[in-house]
């Protein structure tokens, strides 16, 4: 069966940690990771990066638009 | 397999080439940034962005030229209904916005925005409402809700003192020349997608004439000048500005909408 998998791209510099994209993210694969960028935020990654579905939810809640989406249809 | 994901093929959403690389000077989580993009979506989607020229307004906005990649023109304090009036009067072919907070629009620029919208002026005006002055330090706002604390309403505003706060949108409604007034949010991604079907719609009456103000109302957050973390401060909207400022459409094509 074809499945969709996605990933998200964030901008590491430009993210302010403000966590609204966390809530958004209907399968809870973004966390806040432990270390900070060169302003002191701690920005969002993929914590669960097999669960992102490409849905683009968090992408357009960002604020700041640091997140970039990817969506692929995966054949196995 | 990340790896794989990640190509230029499978890009599913990327930030509009119509908003500038600059950090943008918000503060985290605030919902500037986010009504910013989706305003340059709709317009890369219009494909106008040769044709625009935006207004930007005093406020947190203030450097909205910053960040926005095309024409814009900096008003005086709560004049820019009166500048956009001035550009689109100039050149009647440009799509024309101004990009308004709550203490630009409604408390400075009451007269200008009131007057521009009874002219029934084919423009775009985008309010964004967070209940206080963010800019300047969370001072109490005419947008301010009853019993809401403040640095300059520190007991919480007192309506018998300071007045009820003012429900601009409804009350521009009423004029015979706004011809499309809603109210929106973007704390959540439907909202996000509703807001920018709303801000399409008001730019796609402008490139129609159908002559008169198309009016957004966008209700967002103000974490620092709330004293709160941006989830937080979401959650608070939903709960106490939203009863007081429903979302929804109030006008559209030129029809109050009866509920």
């Amino acid at each position: 069966m074809a499945k969709i998998k996605g990933a998200i791209v964030v901008d590491v510099e430009r993210c302010k940690g403000c966590e609204v994209c966390v809530g958004a993210c209907p399968t809870n694969v973004i966390g806040m990771a432990d270390n900070v960028n060169g302003k002191g935020y701690h920005f969002a990654y993929m914590a669960d990066a097999d669960a992102c579905i490409g849905c683009t939810n968090c992408a357009i809640v960002c604020p700041d638009g640091v997140i970039t989406v990817y969506k692929k249809k995966m054949t196995a | 397999m990340l790896k794989e994901i990640i190509q230029p093929e499978n890009l599913a959403y990327k930030k509009t080439e119509l908003m500038t690389d600059t950090v943008l000077s918000y503060c985290p989580g605030c919902g500037h940034g986010t009504i910013h993009r989706l305003m340059m979506d709709v317009i890369e989607e219009l494909d106008a962005w040769e044709d625009t020229i935006g207004v930007a307004p005093v406020g947190c906005s203030v450097l909205a030229y910053e960040f926005m990649n095309v024409d814009m023109q900096q008003a005086a304090h709560g004049r820019a209904p009166a500048v956009a009036t001035g550009i689109k009067r100039c050149w009647p072919d440009k799509l024309v916005f101004t990009y308004q907070g709550d203490g630009d629009l409604a408390a400075i620029g009451t007269a200008e925005t009131i007057h521009a919208i009874n002219r029934g002026e084919n423009i775009v005006i985008v309010f964004v409402n967070n209940g206080i002055y963010g800019m300047t330090g969370g001072q109490m706002a005419p947008t301010t809700l009853p019993n809401m604390k403040s640095s300059t309403s520190p007991y919480g505003r007192d309506v018998d003192m300071m007045g009820a706060p003012l429900k601009i949108t409804e009350l521009i409604s009423q004029l015979p020349g706004a011809y499309y007034v809603t109210r929106q949010a973007v704390h959540t991604p439907a909202h996000v997608r509703k807001t920018k079907k709303a801000i399409k719609k008001a730019f796609q009456n402008q490139i129609d004439k159908k002559g008169g103000v198309s009016f957004v109302e966008v209700v967002s957050n103000c974490n620092s000048g709330w004293k709160m973390t941006p989830v937080q401060s979401n959650e608070w909207m939903v709960d106490n500005m939203f009863p007081f400022y429903p979302l929804g459409d109030i006008k559209v094509d030129g029809e109050l909408v009866t509920k």
